[in-house]
């Protein structure tokens, strides 16, 4: 269980030396993206002038506060308060978002399903888990919105964060097929029956 | 007791802001008892940051969750109040829109085919405003909940049948847990609403869900079901986020009501561990705020 300082963006071999259990914290940039952003782009064919190539993203969609452009707020917009949401709705773009837009890490709650594992093996990915609810916490790790692109869709934009400290977030899918959410869900069934009977039902 | 509606479109905003950023003391004291059992290292460390959070919250004045919701005001009017009920409804919907402007919060309300926000946290029908009535005299109670997503997709019905008895409300609750994992952001209040009509056993669960921690169906035999239940899905493995553990709710609600002869619903709806909730009480010494 190693920790990871990563300095984003980064390269294949980077995300492939990460496996589940370890820790990482992220520097530098992070990406915000949400289910309307995603619809937009895979769905609709729209596309980003920012370069997500070897970046992490984070499924978010956050509390701003609008304000006159400046070197503080280069994007014309505050930081009030952001975190993460459930990862599970945007499964089906994980590959897309690899394939065509070249990230390599994904940050959610709750996890994503075999077929992002999929991908990740196949393209060099992994997902890292941030604990959902806890954005007051995580807004602390951002410095700035730098930018913001497809804003019509505001709040769920496409995001470009400055971060310093951004972590630590748990490794919970790897590029080699490890997934602690699929552990977990081979457990909880496994033990379904005996919980059922405990309540005096036969499954 | 005249009610100001002034005062009530001020309650909204303040409530909807406050029930953001500052977590009753009943989940507090729900996480410090999880925390005193779980044996999972990764789900100690998980609860460990929860509880930084919440800290962290009150410490820089800030939201708990990014998440902020769909707004819910439920209103409960005493005796000898005397209000005007589509006035009051009004004010409450102004202080939704303003709380969500002037902060400003983010808006999560869109239209459901065109998904255009308004950015006031207001549509269609939202915020959701439940009107009820107590026997308290000189008394308007409004509990602001701003229901969570994660949470709120974790939201099941089934019209079970007689003969297919508790062990289908048993097996129905556990399996609903199950397939919501990590996505309703556990630990979690499971609600689940059992009897009725289709529609009043959803309500009910919902109401199950957002009740204080501590808090006893008024039923017996409701009761007697909500400690099985609670001790029963903590043994599922779930855990904080759903990445393992013993802590994978802080507990099982039951809300009921009659229902026929030949029905059995049962409906699940889960509260994320960010269990927020705000209250404000109007009574002729002025307006109290509280949870």
């Amino acid at each position: 269980m190693a920790h990871h300082v990563l300095e984003m963006p980064v390269t294949e071999a980077q995300v492939r030396a990460l496996r589940i259990n370890d820790t990482v914290t992220l520097q530098r940039t992070l990406y915000g993206i949400r289910d309307a952003t995603q619809i937009h782009m895979f769905d609709r064919d729209r596309r980003t002038r920012l370069d997500l190539h070897g970046h992490a993203v984070i499924h978010t969609a956050p509390n701003v506060r609008k304000v006159p452009a400046s070197a503080e707020h280069p994007a014309g917009y505050a930081p009030v308060c952001i975190g993460t949401t459930t990862s599970d709705r945007m499964e089906r773009f994980t590959r897309p978002l690899m394939e065509r837009e070249g990230v390599r890490l994904i940050i959610g709650k709750g996890g994503l399903r075999d077929g992002s594992s999929e991908a990740f093996a196949a393209l060099g990915g992994a997902y890292l888990a941030i604990v959902g609810g806890t954005a007051a916490l995580e807004t602390t790790w951002i410095e700035q919105i730098e930018d913001v692109d497809l804003d019509d869709l505001n709040p769920e934009s496409l995001w470009r964060f400055r971060i310093r400290d951004f972590g630590p977030l748990l490794v919970a899918m790897d590029s080699h097929g490890g997934s602690l959410y699929r552990t977990v869900q081979a457990d909880t069934a496994a033990r379904r029956a005996q919980v059922l009977a405990s309540l005096g039902v036969q499954a | 007791m005249d009610i100001d509606l002034l005062a009530v479109e001020e309650a909204a905003k303040a409530l909807y802001i406050r029930a953001l950023k500052v977590l009753p003391p009943d989940i507090k004291d729900g996480f410090s008892r999880l925390q005193q059992h779980e044996s999972g290292a990764t789900a100690q460390s998980v609860l460990g940051t929860m509880v930084r959070n919440i800290a962290v919250a009150e410490q820089t004045d800030n939201l708990l969750c990014q998440d902020t919701g769909i707004p819910i005001y439920n209103v409960t009017i005493g005796r000898g109040v005397a209000v005007d009920g589509h006035a009051l409804m009004q004010a409450l919907r102004r202080g939704c829109a303003r709380a969500t402007r002037e902060y400003p919060l983010r808006s999560s309300v869109v239209h459901p085919l065109t998904r255009i926000n308004e950015h006031t946290s207001c549509g269609i029908g939202v915020p959701v405003i439940h009107i009820d009535f107590d026997d308290t005299p000189d008394t308007l109670a409004i509990e602001m909940i701003p229901k969570g997503s994660g949470s709120e997709n974790g939201s099941f019905l089934k019209m079970a049948i007689p003969a297919e008895g508790i062990a289908a409300i048993k097996t129905f609750v556990v399996d609903c847990v199950l397939a919501a994992g990590g996505k309703t952001c556990p630990p979690t209040i499971v609600g689940v609403g059992l009897g009725g009509t289709s529609d009043l056993v959803v309500a009910l669960a919902k109401r199950a869900a957002t009740r204080p921690l501590g808090s006893v169906c008024a039923d017996p035999e409701g009761a007697a079901l909500e400690r099985q239940l609670s001790e029963a899905v903590n043994q599922l493995g779930v855990g904080p986020q759903g990445l393992g553990g013993d802590s994978t709710a802080f507990a099982v609600h039951i809300e009921l009501a009659a229902t026929h002869i030949t029905m059995n619903p049962i409906a699940v709806n889960m509260q994320c561990h960010s269990a927020r909730r705000a209250r404000a009480t109007f009574t002729p010494a002025g307006v109290a705020y509280g949870f």
